[in-house]
């Protein structure tokens, strides 16, 4: 009971930073309500019993890839009010919300005739530890992803590297 | 204790993949728009997440650190590209993109 009241507490802070990102004027505040998104996002994730997937959203999504962000935001020098901030109600605006609630329409129908049985038990034992998510990793179905993902990630630093030199 | 059931956090994922959806096709500013798709991509975690305790198979979470990894590799690139494009048009306004316009 407890657990579910603050799933739906931290679940309304996220979807309220989510909403901050799109609407927000300047690129910082968008970052920094998608970092608090994150954040909750995390809690979520702990109360769903993935305690390793929490971490690393931490370490990786809030800590490194929200950095970057960060960083190219003000290596850009982007002003407040610029040209990009949300003008109002544009042609533009009302199509985008009215795909956005079309499909918002679709995703509830499908959610509402899912029948997904009833509430899963408590979960046993060693589930959503590092070591069961270790084991999958590298000792299971995941050992060929896993490396597959090293390569990508050789592979986008290389990219990114080449892509901002000045000059080859 | 019981737990939050199946359908209300996919209902969480979906608003939060609605709100990513909107962003990226209502905003102009590139950085804000890759930051959109940052959060559908979240919404999809907790999906994954949601579904992997619900049958307490650990491949859901598993796969969120891929989606996890692969978001990694993809901001690094596409900050790159928006850094390259901003040096050779001073702007990162999407409207201001349109060479290949008819």
């Amino acid at each position: 009971m407890t657990e579910a009241v603050l799933f739906y507490l931290f679940s309304l802070v996220a979807v309220m930073a989510g909403l901050g990102v799109v609407l927000a004027r300047s690129p910082i505040t968008s970052a920094l309500s998608l970092v608090t998104c994150f954040f909750f996002l995390a809690a979520d994730y702990v109360l769903l019993d993935a305690h390793f997937v929490a971490v690393i959203q931490l370490l990786v999504y809030a800590g490194a890839i929200m950095v970057l962000f960060i960083f190219v935001i003000m290596l850009l020098n982007l002003r407040e009010g610029s040209p990009t901030a949300m003008g109002g109600f544009t042609p533009r605006t009302i199509l985008g919300a009215c795909f956005a609630g079309l499909m918002a329409v679709g995703l509830a129908a499908v959610i509402g005739v899912l029948n997904a049985g009833p509430v899963a038990p408590e979960v046993q034992g060693e589930y959503g530890t590092i070591a069961q998510v270790g084991n999958a990793l590298f000792a299971s179905r995941y050992l060929l992803p896993f490396e597959s993902v090293s390569v990508l990630l050789t592979v986008a630093v290389i990219g990114a590297v080449v892509l901002a030199k000045k000059e080859l | 204790m019981e737990t939050v059931g199946l359908e209300p956090v996919l209902g969480v994922a979906a608003v939060l993949f609605t709100i990513g959806v909107a962003g990226v096709l209502t905003r102009k500013n590139a950085l804000i728009v890759f930051m959109c798709v940052e959060l559908m991509l979240n919404a999809v975690n907790l999906a994954f997440v949601a579904f992997s305790r619900h049958f307490s198979a650990i491949d859901g979470q598993v796969f969120a650190l891929f989606v996890m990894a692969v978001a990694a590799a993809e901001a690094a690139v596409g900050l790159a590209l928006v850094i390259l494009l901003f040096r050779n048009r001073v702007t990162v306004n999407l409207d201001d993109l349109n060479l290949m316009k008819g």
